[in-house]
């Protein structure tokens, strides 16, 4: 009996590990390729440790043919700018609709259904016709105020304020709180696994999305990460895959570090969110 | 005869002892509960029953056949879980088919579409419902066949986990607190209805509670588990009047049993107060040990009389009986008294009394929380003791 | 009788302030979800039937007409098979992949923290990025697939480069972006999974895993099952970094999907009117997925 018991795991075993490979494979080869040089790339070995170590140059190219540092730093403020004002205009909404009492509650449901329902893209062609005639294409606004609402973050929030206890909300207006002040210093602080977990799922939507950054910039100066590559992508014409790999690994790293250092609060929180969505 | 036993039963998680060998043995048809308080090894030692848990050491027999080493599936123990565990997606019915279709039907012929194609298994599906219906008919359920567990009510939710156990005709029937999650109620009715079913079937029963009440009301022998150890196996009256251990006498009776420290002289008395108790037994003179006496079988008298001085704290009405708290003027502990109301006319608190306890109800227990003989020393001397 | 007056009023007064708070605290969002949500969604709408193309000026209502073109379009047409090609591809197999992973990783005590790390990383990572290391993965002679195909004595395709495979290889990067989302939403299930009614289960004599897995863990899945399929189907409809990365809907078409042919038509083109036409085609089909799930919730009824 102990015998096939360990069969079993060790079957499980190894088809985990195996299955870990592949999805690591593509990891193995960034990092090593990276190191590569051109003549090394096309003799097309499987190799994975670089002959010549060619880390220097590529990361050289890949730094100074497009500004890396701004890249991440439009990620940064981009994603930034969204989260915080997603938060802002979500949370208080939310806490309307989930504990006080008004007429307009059952209309907002019905937008925030309709919300969950439209992304981006089907949104996309009116908003690029108004911003191209308020000519506010190629900046931070562009890139910002389309997802300054988000519904998901709403329905979120709704959710867990449900959950919360009336009378957490009752007692802070026995103590003579005003609404405002109940939203900042109760319901604000005691929201902070739903904040968290929105957090991660906004920024790493943002983080990664291209198909926004793609329509309303033009200018290198406001690409985000992924727009960034795509740019770097059309400036080497040719294979240089050492560089590309270079280029690819400075932009995948901060997500990954993120994910890597808090990784129980980033599958927590897409759980979440993924669940409550 | 013994139709079930365990002998010897052990078992530590990570180093702590969890049940520090429990023995038990069960005649045909008898129903036991297991008593105890939280985290005293009762629902492991119901899941090692099961089989769903494995003991260190240790025998389990059903008849004469050795358990311990088969799985759940082979044991044919029913058991009845706290949350009822019901598969949700299933109606009633099916839920009650489960156990059955499990034994008779192969695994192909489970198969939904193709396994109607195979031979015999129409006939074992008609051998099952019929079985399902009469198994409902007789727990009154057969109208909530159709109906799954989300649709149903607790006690409807319950009775269909009764069916389910039941329902194959076990050599065990295991129940793991099956009423703590009814309301107060539905569950004095549901105690009625179990142990209705369990004289009609017959079945030995391992009764899991944390409930004194439930235990005391329902069984035919009480096993009171305390800190892994099985204390005291016998009736519930037994265990309510004739404690063998300290722990037992404290856990079993509510309000609970009044506890005094007293000294054994060299003669082997034991007074306290005016009341004197000869305990004939070897062990050393001069030991401690603890009186206990059941609130009911302590008397109120008027100040200056009675064994105890003692100044009322608080009174606690119950309808046909009051609780008085009394506590004693020489060592401060504060005692129980469950009298009638008509006793406590004009008692408030604050009031100087004097106690007497019942001599013949007084027990003693050694400092290691053994049950200690002990007689009454007459009592004329009692009365010129007083005098 | 003045005093219930008075009360009454209090009562309405307080509820009227309550109602006032609400407003207040929700008016920004109302305020943004019109118009960033609602009032573009009813453009798109309207514009489906005009012929409007940015840059001239005037534009006028043409009914049907895009409608009309779209059934003939041959690329049109085209984007919506590859796009239910991808769909059919990725989603069955990201969700067995994830749940048999989930699976795994829930009946293996031990590497249980590293397993799910491994197969999330994808989820965690830029995806236009990671493309582009599949694209060199891809690659037909220098390619690590092919070069390790070689080995085995086959000659790879040139996947993301032919027409025959090219739909091929992006399913396989969707497929690899996607397991881990859908593991970890597997493993959230499958936590939830009363143990109680494992035990239940054992108890009424289910002996092998297989049973085990028929009797309690997929039923008690099946909300679990239906999001995720719902939310892979809908991820797979969308898909667009990886062919924009890639692709750019060619070889000859071949990868053209529904989001990169409105970005063409709409962005690249600028034919507002006809990608609007496209793009109420595509929330169509979001709208009939939505609905399908709400359908199959209902008839999954009462679970507690």
């Amino acid at each position: 009996m102990t015998q096939t018991l360990t069969l079993g795991r060790f079957f499980r075993l190894s088809l985990l590990s195996l299955g870990a490979l592949m999805f690591l494979a593509p990891y193995i080869f960034m990092v090593s390729t990276a190191g590569k040089d051109q003549s090394e790339i096309f003799s097309a070995s499987l190799s994975l440790i670089p002959q010549h170590f060619a880390y220097m140059a590529n990361f050289t190219k890949a730094l100074t043919r497009v500004s890396m540092q701004n890249l991440l730093l439009n990620g940064v403020i981009v994603c930034g700018l969204i989260l915080v004002l997603q938060v802002v205009v979500a949370v208080p909404c939310a806490y309307a609709l989930a504990k006080l009492k008004f007429g307009a509650a059952r209309f907002m449901m019905a937008l925030v259904m309709l919300g969950l329902l439209v992304p981006i893209h089907a949104t996309a062609l009116p908003l690029y016709v108004a911003f191209d005639k308020l000519s506010l294409l190629n900046s931070y606004t562009a890139l910002v105020a389309p997802f300054s609402i988000s519904v998901f973050g709403i329905f979120l929030f709704l959710q867990f304020f449900r959950a919360m206890p009336d009378d957490l909300i009752h007692a802070a207006r026995l103590d003579g709180m005003s609404e405002a002040g109940i939203v900042a210093r109760v319901i604000v602080p005691n929201a902070w696994p739903a904040v968290t977990a929105f957090a991660i799922f906004s920024v790493v939507a943002h983080w990664n999305d291209l198909f926004w950054p793609l329509i309303v910039v033009t200018n290198q100066s406001y690409a985000t990460p992924p727009l960034g590559l795509l740019f770097f992508r059309a400036a080497e014409a040719g294979d240089d895959y050492g560089a590309l790999m270079a280029a690819t690994l400075i932009i995948t790293l901060p997500l990954v570090i993120a994910f890597l250092l808090a990784q129980k609060r980033f599958v927590e929180g897409i759980t979440m969110t993924g669940l409550k969505g | 005869m013994s139709v079930f036993s365990l002998r010897d039963i052990r078992k530590s998680f990570n180093g702590n002892a969890i049940l520090k060998g429990v023995s038990l043995e069960a005649e045909a048809g008898e129903f036991i509960a297991l008593v105890g308080p939280s985290g005293c090894g009762k629902s492991t030692l119901l899941r090692i029953v099961a089989g769903l848990d494995h003991a260190d050491s240790g025998e389990i027999r059903i008849g004469d056949r050795e358990m311990s080493q088969l799985t759940a599936a082979d044991r044919n123990i029913a058991m009845v879980f706290q949350s009822y565990a019901l598969y949700p997606h299933l109606t009633a019915g099916q839920n009650i088919a489960v156990p059955l279709a499990m034994r008779k039907l192969t695994g192909m012929q489970r198969l939904p579409f193709i396994g109607s194609l195979l031979p015999g298994q129409r006939q074992v599906c008609a051998d099952i419902q019929r079985q399902v219906q009469t198994m409902a008919v007789s727990l009154k359920i057969d109208h909530l066949l159709d109906r799954k567990p989300g649709q149903m009510s607790g006690g409807q939710r319950q009775r269909v986990a009764l069916a389910r156990a039941m329902v194959r005709n076990p050599s065990v029937f295991l129940m793991d607190e099956p009423l703590s999650n009814l309301d107060a109620n539905l569950r004095v009715h549901a105690r009625g209805e179990i142990v209705d079913l369990h004289r009609r079937a017959g079945v030995p029963t391992l009764y899991v509670t944390h409930d004194q009440s439930e235990a005391l009301s329902m069984a035919d022998r009480v096993a009171v588990m305390i800190g892994g150890n099985l204390l005291q196996l016998a009736a519930p009256q037994t265990i309510y009047d004739d404690p063998s251990h300290i722990e037992v006498a404290r856990f079993i009776g509510q309000p609970r049993i009044n506890l005094l420290p007293g000294k054994k002289d060299a003669h082997g008395i034991v007074q306290f107060g005016a009341l004197r108790l000869a305990s004939p037994s070897d062990a050393v003179s001069d030991a401690s040990v603890t009186l206990g006496v059941r609130p009911e079988f302590v008397r109120l008298r008027a100040e200056g009389q009675g064994a105890l001085a003692a100044r009322v704290e608080r009174l606690e009405f119950l309808g046909s009986e009051v609780i008085v708290f009394a506590k004693l003027a020489a060592i401060g502990e504060t005692m129980l008294a469950k009298v009638i109301p008509g006793e406590v006319r004009g008692l408030v608190a604050g009031q100087a009394i004097g106690l007497d306890m019942d001599p013949a109800h007084v027990m003693l227990f050694a400092e290691d929380g053994r049950r200690l003989p002990a007689t009454p020393v007459s009592a004329v001397l009692r009365e010129t003791a007083r005098g | 009788m003045a005093d219930i007056a008075l009360s009454f009023s209090a009562v309405e007064t307080a509820g009227r302030r309550e109602a006032r708070t609400a407003w207040l605290l929700a008016s920004p969002a109302i305020l943004l979800m019109l118009l960033f949500i609602v009032l573009p969604t009813i453009a798109v709408i309207v514009l489906g039937f005009t012929d409007f193309e940015l840059g001239y000026g005037s534009f006028r209502f043409v009914g049907l007409e895009n409608y009309a073109e779209l059934i003939s379009d041959r690329t049109f047409r085209r984007s919506l098979w590859n796009t239910t090609v991808y769909t059919a591809i990725v989603t069955p197999v990201s969700i067995v992949l994830g749940l048999g992973i989930a699976l795994l990783i829930e009946s293996e005590p031990r590497g249980r923290d590293f397993f799910r790390t491994v197969y999330f990383l994808p989820v965690a990572s830029l995806l236009v990025a990671m493309a582009t290391v599949w694209q060199y993965l891809f690659h037909p002679s220098i390619g690590p697939l092919n070069t390790f195909l070689a080995l085995l004595g086959i000659s790879g395709p040139n996947w993301l480069g032919a027409s025959s495979t090219v739909i091929y290889g992006l399913s396989i990067i969707g497929i690899w972006q996607s397991v881990g989302f859908n593991m970890v939403l597997f493993l959230a299930g499958l936590t939830a999974i009363p143990r109680e009614l494992y035990s239940a289960a054992e108890v009424d004599g289910v002996k092998s895993s297989i049973d085990r897995f028929r009797l309690v863990t997929w039923p008690m899945l099946g909300p679990t099952t239906l999001f995720v399929t719902t939310i892979s189907v809908i991820n797979s409809v969308k898909v667009f970094e990886t062919v924009k990365t890639l692709t750019e809907g060619g070889p000859n078409k071949a990868s053209e999907v529904l989001l990169w042919t409105i970005y063409q038509e709409g962005f690249v083109f600028l034919r507002v009117g006809y990608a609007s036409a496209m793009t109420v085609v595509f929330l169509a089909i979001l709208v009939v997925l939505m609905v399908l799930q709400y359908r199959f919730l209902d008839r999954q009824v009462h679970y507690t």
